[in-house]
């Protein structure tokens, strides 16, 4: 910098300015070094504020060159330790005269509502009955809420409703789910049909995994076939998910879409790594709903969600979010919040928000303390019976989501599916039951 | 507090940038106060009785600024001391939860001595690993099923001698109450609870022994009101409100509405007088079942609907791990604050007391990632390096998915660690199973001089791996 001074203010500008292309080849020579000149009378608090922030200004842009340079900085960021919090000391106050009254105080206690909840969320329907074009035994209504799941602020039109996973080729799975599965896991039909008849599914998601060319490589016309298949056995809505492929999830969905067209299926699904425009365009073309997935981001939501309505031509109502689900013990506080501020932004008018949102509920059995036998840490408590374990993770991972504002779930355990519909019914109020008398609840016997 | 600047508090510190609370300026103390990471009382010359007429004013309008939107109540004392309530916003990502309502599990007068010490052992020492911290259950709720003071003043002393975990004592017969505080009161217990009927006499105790005091009023907010204005004007404000949580039918969903209602009465409405911190009673779900299985399920599925909305304080009786476990992780989840990053620093770590023999393993500096393999390869006395690559935080899995980890990047933090693999006597690293597509790539980065083993999908089988496939065999 040699003898040449510039004012802070111009040092950010410039330093603002640079993008790391032009910077090769600059050299820094020297400390750098900056005067202020004081009044006399010091420096001020409000000139330190506004010093201080200009200064943390040029800090940003330093540590973005520095980055650029490829130095790791970061290490140089780690946060200090926070300051263990400790209690206040006691501060003695003249104490006045201790005094119980004759009668308990007169109160009314009163509270409002959110005030800025002034939009409603898209309600969209799934599956088509013959009436509509399609060939299901029902229709499935979600969305369409006012407020927050299980607010007084307004009651939910739509129950949360769940899906459950069907492959079109035996997976490995978590004991405690397989031995639910083992008797159909060669025939998604079946498969398919087990989850409505016995299970309770509203709805079945037929994951086209085989068409994976990493793993069997299957034709997209095979995939069709599956989806006709699973239309037939069973006369719920169906989803129709593909292997995860971004390269060959596009076709196949096409595929999908074409083989259940008029039925109002849930295309799983656009993603801005793959052509979202194609499988956009395919749920238009055929008559079905389109999920829009994006990974725990919620700019990235809406880029994708406006993408799909502006480029692709999908109509809101048939659009469905899935903001990725990070289970419980493994991200369970990024999908939560990501959650709840989307659905709060689609209530507060945010217009590329206001979508019903569906759950991986599944993920939950990666997370090890679901399927584990035992502890790898030795000094931990007894893990008790993993097959006890597993499906209460489930529950819990899709319960907290619906908290957030869910609408549609995507499961596996059969306990984990009813568990999940009464604990969300009950707090709408669906569930009648006798209320035992709580409040000796001390002398409970248990 | 709702106070986001630290202009607006500046105006009420001393402005003298003394540098007794360690910061050295007035604004970047009233920056750590906004960020909740400083307190008030480490502004010494604020409490100091010779400036006391200098400062006084400008300490009760700052208290009155910083004070938590939900009052913050202590209980139990030392280091077993628990703050609940404290909190400031409606949802986590408005800023962050502050303190994870303690769970209680209860225990009762009428077991018997065996059995008592056993549940009271149970609870002092469950502890499960998570993160880098050992999750561990706070407190124990000691119920009055009899009805006898005596027994339960027995009761409560064999707890006393089995854990120094803060009390909650249950009963609504203030004699019953009154022989447990003869016997707790010094460690700061909670009592449960006053309710329309007793009121005069509880006031009375939590008066004489200076503790903490739960109101009851199930179902009904307006008596809980007016029991908490009463106690207010007694002078009595550390204070827990018990609203009742019905474990079924509509009473279920009127007890979450009740929660709601009291959390945004307290931080959007800023209900001053009307602020407590609030308890749920999850034990509840024992009334709708003889089940142990269902009891235990429907127990966290309660447990859930009041950690995610506000409850402050729980009393739980299920110590199944099936029940314990998910709810613990939940809590974590909720109260984790989602402000910093949840992630180490990158760079080479040691596990034990690794030498040039000993494996090189690697995962990603997502900071549970990270604790997770760590405690694994520790726990299992596996001396090892453990490298953390930088991937902004993000796990494995999705880190290959999203491109934060590569075999290039992989090279380059080994490099950049100093690793020097013609130092050790195996030349090999160990990848996270999920990384198994990148071994090719690496090995030919290294120009096949570096063994690239793919090692399990989750790091809790490490130990098994090893026993087949460690040290590696060089073919030539």
């Amino acid at each position: 910098m040699g003898e040449k001074k510039i004012k802070l203010s111009d040092l950010n500008k410039q330093l603002a300015d640079m993008n790391v292309k032009s910077l090769e080849g600059i050299k820094i020579e020297g400390d750098i070094e900056l005067e202020i000149e004081t009044g006399a009378g010091g420096v001020g608090p409000l000139f330190a504020y506004y010093f201080g922030e200009e200064v943390a200004k040029v800090a940003v842009q330093l540590v973005n060159m520095a980055k650029a340079f490829g130095y790791p900085i970061d290490s140089l960021l780690q946060p200090v330790a926070v300051a263990e919090a400790i209690a206040p000391p006691e501060i003695k106050e003249a104490a006045p005269a201790f005094k119980i009254p004759d009668t308990l105080a007169k109160a009314k206690f009163e509270v409002g509502t959110d005030k800025t909840w002034k939009h409603q969320i898209q309600e969209v329907v799934l599956g088509a009955t013959k009436a509509d074009g399609g060939s299901r035994g029902n229709t499935v209504t979600i969305g369409g809420e006012k407020a927050l799941p299980f607010f007084y602020d307004a009651p939910m039109p739509h129950r949360p409703v769940v899906t459950m996973d069907v492959f079109d080729m035996p997976i490995g799975m978590a004991k405690a789910v397989k031995m639910h599965y083992e008797d159909v896991m060669n025939d998604p039909a079946e498969w398919a049909k087990k989850c409505v008849n016995e299970f309770g599914a509203d709805l079945v998601t037929i994951h086209l995994i085989s068409t994976d060319p990493l793993v069997k490589d299957t034709s997209p016309q095979d995939a069709a076939k599956v989806v006709e298949d699973v239309l037939q056995a069973v006369d719920v809505p169906i989803c129709i998910g593909g292997s995860g492929n971004p390269e060959k999830d596009p076709l196949v969905l096409g595929k999908g879409s074409e083989a259940a067209q008029g039925e109002r299926a849930l295309i799983a699904s656009a993603n801005l790594n793959m052509d979202w425009e194609a499988i956009g365009r395919s749920c238009v073309d055929n008559g079905n709903v389109c999920l829009s997935w994006t990974q725990l981001e919620i700019n990235a939501q809406k880029e994708l969600n406006r993408k799909l309505m502006k480029v692709a031509g999908v109509p809101r109502g048939d659009i469905v979010m899935d903001p990725t689900t990070a289970a419980l013990a493994y991200g369970l506080d990024f999908a939560y919040s990501n959650m709840e501020r989307i659905r709060l932004g689609g209530l507060k008018g945010d217009e590329e928000l206001t979508f019903p949102m569906s759950s991986g509920t599944t993920n939950a059995w990666g997370v090890r303390e679901a399927w584990m036998v035992r502890s790898p840490n030795k000094h931990d408590s007894d893990w008790g019976d993993r097959m006890l374990r597993g499906p209460v993770w489930e529950i819990i991972t899709g319960f907290s989501l619906a908290m957030a504002g869910v609408d549609i779930f995507m499961m596996m355990h059969p306990f984990a599916v009813a568990y999940l519909q009464e604990i969300t019914q009950s707090l709408m109020g669906l569930v009648k039951a006798e209320t035992p008398d709580t409040a000796n609840w001390i002398t409970m016997e248990a | 507090m709702k106070e986001s600047s630290p202009l607006n508090l500046y105006k009420f510190l001393p402005k003298t940038n003394c540098g007794e609370c360690g910061e050295k300026t007035c604004m970047a103390f009233a920056a750590g106060l906004i960020a909740r990471e400083r307190m008030i009382e480490e502004c010494t010359p604020l409490f100091d009785p010779k400036k006391q007429k200098k400062y006084a004013k400008k300490l009760t309008q700052i208290k009155e600024v910083l004070a938590p939107e939900v009052a913050l109540i202590y209980v139990g004392t030392g280091d077993r001391q628990l703050k609940v309530g404290g909190e400031d916003v409606m949802y986590r990502h408005q800023m962050t939860y502050i303190n994870k309502p303690p769970f209680a599990y209860d225990v009762t007068d009428a077991m018997d001595e065996a059995d008592l010490v056993e549940r009271v052992k149970l609870i002092h020492g469950w502890r499960k690993f998570y993160i880098g911290n050992w999750e561990e259950v706070e407190m124990v709720a000691v119920r009055s099923v009899t009805g006898d003071p005596d027994k339960f003043a027995k009761c409560v002393k064999k707890v006393m001698e089995n854990t120094d975990k803060p009390l909650i004592l249950c009963s609504f017969d203030p004699k019953v109450l009154k022989a447990g505080l003869e016997l707790a009161a010094e460690k700061r217990p909670l009592i449960y609870a006053a309710n329309k009927d007793n009121w005069k006499e509880v006031a009375q105790l939590a008066y004489d022994y200076k503790v903490p005091v739960t109101l009851s009023s199930p179902f009904d907010l307006d008596g809980l009101k007016s029991l908490a204005l009463t106690f207010r004007e007694m002078g009595l404000k550390d204070l827990v409100l018990d609203p009742g949580t019905a474990p079924n039918g509509e009473k279920l969903q009127e007890s979450l509405h009740n929660f709601i209602k009291l959390r945004r009465a307290a931080v959007e409405e800023g209900q001053r007088d009307f602020n407590y911190p609030v308890m749920s009673i999850p034990l509840s779900a024992w009334f709708t079942t003889d089940d142990p299985v269902r009891g235990a399920y429907w127990e966290s599925a309660l447990a859930a609907t009041f950690v995610i909305r506000g409850a402050g304080i729980m009393i739980r009786h299920s110590m199944e791990p099936h029940s314990v476990m998910p709810d613990m992780h939940l809590r974590f989840n909720i109260y984790t604050d989602p402000r910093s990053p949840v992630q180490v620093k990158p760079g080479l770590y040691k596990v034990g007391k690794p030498d040039e023999t000993s494996p090189v393993y690697l995962t990603t500096n997502f900071a549970l990632t990270y604790y997770t393999v760590e405690s694994d390869l520790g726990s299992n006395e596996i001396d090892s390096y453990l490298l953390a690559v930088d991937t902004e935080g993000i796990g494995v899995q999705a880190s290959v998915a999203g491109g934060q980890i590569t075999p290039s990047k992989i090279k380059d933090s080994f490099a950049e660690a100093g690793v020097d693999f013609e130092k050790t006597s195996h030349r090999s690293f160990i990848l996270p199973g999920m990384c198994a597509r990148f071994s090719g790539e690496l090995e030919e980065l290294y120009g096949y001089k570096v063994k690239v083993l793919v090692g399990p999908e989750d790091s809790g089988r490490i130990p098994g791996w090893m026993k087949t496939q460690w040290p590696p065999k060089w073919e030539e």
